[in-house]
């Protein structure tokens, strides 16, 4: 969890101007770009492609490095197989003894940082040059790297300029070309000079022995070309069995990293070509394991040996954007160096980093290398809580939500106890440690009748088809009207809606803090209560909650062996709706009519994590409200996470409310009156920071507002 | 000089591509053409009979001992002996590459010998000289027309060398080559 130098880690990231403009900017340009550099390639296809040929490698590392050591060898390279890192460093420092190599040219290789390469060469007494831009900046200024494609972003041109007079040579101006061409002058005489290259490498071809290796700036073809030994450090995750694998991912990768359609050089190296002076190159490989194996061994994270190292992950990132890489840790940073970290480093070295993620899930749909980076934070997550355990407080809070009566009644309590902060609905402020939860926006009050007790009251036809509605925790205790709503509409398409009382919270809470246990018995409860009615649907209008159903409970119950109960699971999951999908097909089907005449109000819509990436449900609100006579008017980012992120927005207050202000932002910039949500957490998050900035936008579920457009 | 180039939406496409990231684009259906249109280039860029005034060549298939001394003849600081010491003070890099990629406007060339990757590397210019046949629609198609065991070394070229590492502004010639001229000739056999 997270101790108080993190936290202060983080807050004096967020509370830099220049890292958060700077990455916040770029956010913004990536997105485009990206989009552009893709409208010719169909991404779903090389992505895939990438990653069945990357989870062939992982399959046997062993075989595929003992044939890329063959290959390489027959065209006279020398290869180094390794598992330990210290072997990889007393290779170099050996080779660089034998052959008198007193200086050395490095291009980027996030393998050599791993394993801290520079420092022990330079202790060695050898001279080592990064020659990356980015990467010579900050080792002058003595920083790491706070993104893995732009090391030095966190930066301005005049702290370059200063660093630049500091340690190379006085004088220098804020000048960004001309700092440009202050690096070519400095760093040509050392390359010329050099010994030895020092290279990382994109790709390795098994059948050819051949290793690629990508940069914009041109120093890897001199690092490559100048001096006359060339040492390339791989990790096994780059191998490929065929030479024509190079192509989907030197496809996906300049687009997905830069935004171009191909970085400006590109080598492919199969064997040592002749140095300057006529003489054979000498050229060694070391294929770095670094428990690159166990964890192909893994189930679950062998499907991180897919990576690339793009970086996209951290481009699309709401929290990366605010608290850029340095909190991250040194080497690897964002969603994939997150679940690096935790392996080439140590599990507990993620502890505080995974609780980062706000699980919104945008890495995982930009990834070319279709790897279920949010999902891998989540198993970090919970095997560190089977590891460590969880903290007391989250302890006793699950303890309580997984007794439903002991929740229940406290969610009742809590409605009177509130009473001091509530006002028209909404509590603004909170005493002492809890005054953070209202910081950034107002809360809801907890209802005075939950909806398990209205619905009673509700007069609903007989109908022969029935549907089970699942409230979850905010429908029922903060909006019972959305669930009011929900009855109407539905009782006009002659459903009847009954709500199964033994219904509980839906363990997302508990499975998204790694808590699995207490989401396995959350989800046997429901199960039991819902599969108990002879309904048709079981519907659901909270996006998470209707994951949880799905999806969830099949794999929380799995991922705690109890794997007879997965079957009942599935029966569920065949059921279940969400609620704007199901009236989507309901209209369509002709049982639901909307009214004529509704005069045509202008709105906008913000796409829920869940509702969008997991559900795919996001375009059956726009299509409906705009059937229903509203003008859609998109706003920018409409699909970024509000900051909400179930218990996020309790643990990381911080993080959580500048990622709400520029929704609130972007919200307000559209002009319409109108916001719809299909989430109503989103409601709660969102409602509660338009309240507490005074916006007049009405915000409503989609429920609310079809309820209101329906005939 | 009247002669029909040949065109064809790849070429085109090359264009486009290799305009986008920053290349200058030159056509001509002849070796004399290209050869004019490289001196004409030199010329321009005031190469002279200095170190750091001067033109390497690497060698290719258009450099015949004839052509060669003409070349040298015309425009004085034109030199054909590619040593590292020469190259890395030179102005202007000249080779000749193999292929072109429609889809990127990337050149590609099977650089084992070392003269045309120092060529193409250390000057502010590099000056392009490549087969309009050589020119494929995308990655896959050079792949599968090159093997490693006839290049050590592929090299591929799209555009001159760029950084954004220092505020995202993206800024041209870094360690590599500020500009980059490709001339498709359209008498310029494929190599391989």
């Amino acid at each position: 969890m997270s101790s108080p130098d993190f936290k202060q880690r983080i807050i004096d990231a967020i509370s830099n101007p220049t890292l958060t403009g700077a990455l916040g900017r770029f956010s913004v340009a990536y997105r485009t770009a990206r989009a552009k550099a893709y409208e010719e390639t169909d991404f779903e296809a090389v992505r895939d492609q990438i990653a069945t040929i990357k989870s062939a490698s992982a399959d046997h590392f062993d075989e595929v490095a003992g044939r890329f050591q063959q290959a390489a060898e027959a065209r006279g390279t020398k290869v180094f197989r390794t598992s330990d890192p210290q072997a990889v460093k007393d290779y170099i420092l050996n080779l660089s003894r034998e052959r008198g190599v007193k200086s050395i040219v490095k291009s980027k290789s996030m393998a050599s940082e791993e394993i801290h390469l520079n420092q022990y060469l330079i202790d060695a007494g050898i001279a080592v040059q990064e020659t990356d831009l980015g990467e010579w900046i900050i080792a002058l200024a003595g920083q790491t790297p706070s993104h893995m494609v732009l090391p030095a972003i966190h930066m301005t041109k005049e702290e370059v300029a200063d660093v630049f007079s500091n340690k190379v040579e006085e004088g220098q101006m804020p000048d960004i070309p001309k700092l440009v061409k202050f690096a070519r002058a400095k760093l040509r005489p050392v390359f010329l000079g050099a010994d030895m290259g020092i290279s990382g490498a994109n790709i390795a071809v098994a059948e050819t022995g051949s290793i690629v290796i990508v940069t914009n700036e041109g120093n890897a073809r001199l690092v490559t070309t100048l001096p006359k030994i060339h040492v390339a450090i791989v990790g096994l995750e780059k191998l490929v069995e065929k030479f024509q694998d190079i192509a989907p991912i030197l496809t996906a990768l300049p687009k997905s990293a830069t935004a171009q359609l191909m970085t400006s050089y590109v080598s492919i190296i199969s064997g040592p070509a002749p140095n300057t002076d006529g003489s054979p190159k000498e050229l060694h490989i070391i294929l770095m394991d670094n428990r690159r194996n166990d964890m192909a061994h893994d189930p679950k994270f062998k499907q991180a040996l897919q990576c690339i190292r793009c970086a996209s992950c951290l481009n699309v990132c709401p929290v990366f954007r605010l608290v850029g890489g340095h909190v991250f840790g040194k080497i690897y940073t964002g969603g994939i160096g997150t679940i690096l970290t935790a392996w080439f480093d140590a599990l507990k070295q993620s502890d505080e980093i995974q609780s980062l993620c706000i699980q919104c899930g945008n890495c995982n749909e930009v990834c070319p290398s279709k790897i279920d980076i949010a999902g891998l934070i989540l198993e970090l997550r919970r095997r560190l809580a089977v590891e460590q355990g969880q903290p007391l407080i989250q302890k006793a809070i699950f303890s309580v939500v997984n007794n439903r009566r002991v929740f229940h009644s406290m969610l009742r309590a809590a409605s009177i106890g509130q009473a001091p902060f509530a006002r028209e609905g909404y509590i603004r402020h909170l005493p002492l440690f809890l005054s953070d939860l209202t910081k950034s926006r107002s809360l809801p009050a907890i209802a005075a009748e939950p909806f398990r007790d209205r619905i009673k009251k509700i007069k609903q036809p007989k109908c022969a088809e029935r549907a089970a509605f699942y409230g979850g925790c905010l429908v029922d205790f903060a909006y019972p009207e959305m669930g009011e709503a929900l009855v109407k509409v539905l009782n006009k398409a002659g459903i009847e809606v009954t709500f199964p009382e033994g219904q509980t919270c839906c363990g997302a809470p508990a499975r998204y803090s790694g808590a699995y246990e207490v989401a396995a018995q959350n989800a046997a409860d429901n199960i039991q209560a819902l599969l108990a009615e002879d309904v048709k649907y079981v519907v659901s209008a909270c996006p998470t909650c209707t994951v949880a159903l799905k999806q969830d409970f099949a794999d929380s119950l799995d991922a705690v062996g109890r794997k007879n109960e997965v079957d009942t699971a599935n029966k569920l999951a065949a059921k279940v709706i969400d609620f704007t999908s199901l009236v989507e097909q309901l209209v369509q089907a002709g049982r639901l009519k909307f009214k004529a005449g509704t005069p045509p109000v202008k709105f906008t819509y913000h796409d829920s994590c869940h509702y969008k990436r997991t559900l795919h449900a996001d375009q059956s609100p726009r299509r409906l409200m705009q059937q229903a006579g509203h003008e859609l008017v998109e706003m920018e980012e409409h699909d970024m996470c509000c900051g909400m992120g179930g218990s996020y927005t309790l643990k990381m207050p911080e993080i959580s409310a500048p990622i709400l202000e520029r929704k609130l932002v972007n919200i307000e910039n559209t002009g319409a009156p109108l916001l719809l949500i299909d989430c109503p957490g989103c409601v709660m998050q969102i409602r509660g920071g338009l309240d507490k900035r005074g916006s007049h936008v009405q915000v409503q579920h989609s429920v609310e507002r079809l309820a209101e457009c329906i005939e | 000089m009247n002669s029909v180039l040949q065109s064809s939406p790849l070429i085109d496409k090359f264009k486009l591509r290799l305009e986008a990231v920053g290349g200058r684009f030159e056509h001509v259906s002849g070796k004399e053409e290209a050869l004019a249109l490289v001196l004409d280039l030199l010329r321009q860029e005031g190469v002279a009979d200095t170190a750091e005034d001067a033109a390497v060549w690497a060698d290719g298939s258009l450099l015949t001992a004839e052509n060669k001394e003409r070349l040298a003849a015309a425009v004085p600081g034109i030199r054909f002996d590619v040593t590292r010491a020469q190259v890395a003070k030179a102005k202007v890099g000249i080779s000749q590459l193999e292929w072109g990629l429609a889809n990127t406007g990337t050149l590609v060339q099977a650089a084992d010998a070392v003269d045309t990757r120092l060529v193409s590397s250390l000057p502010m210019l590099h000056i392009a000289l490549a087969p309009t046949a050589g020119v494929l629609p995308d990655l896959p198609a050079v792949l599968e027309k090159v093997h490693p065991e006839k290049a050590a070394y592929l090299a591929f070229i799209t555009g001159p060398s760029r950084t954004s590492d220092i505020e995202r502004v993206l800024t041209i010639g870094v360690h590599g080559p500020e500009r980059l001229i490709v001339i498709l000739v359209d008498e310029l056999e494929v190599a391989l």
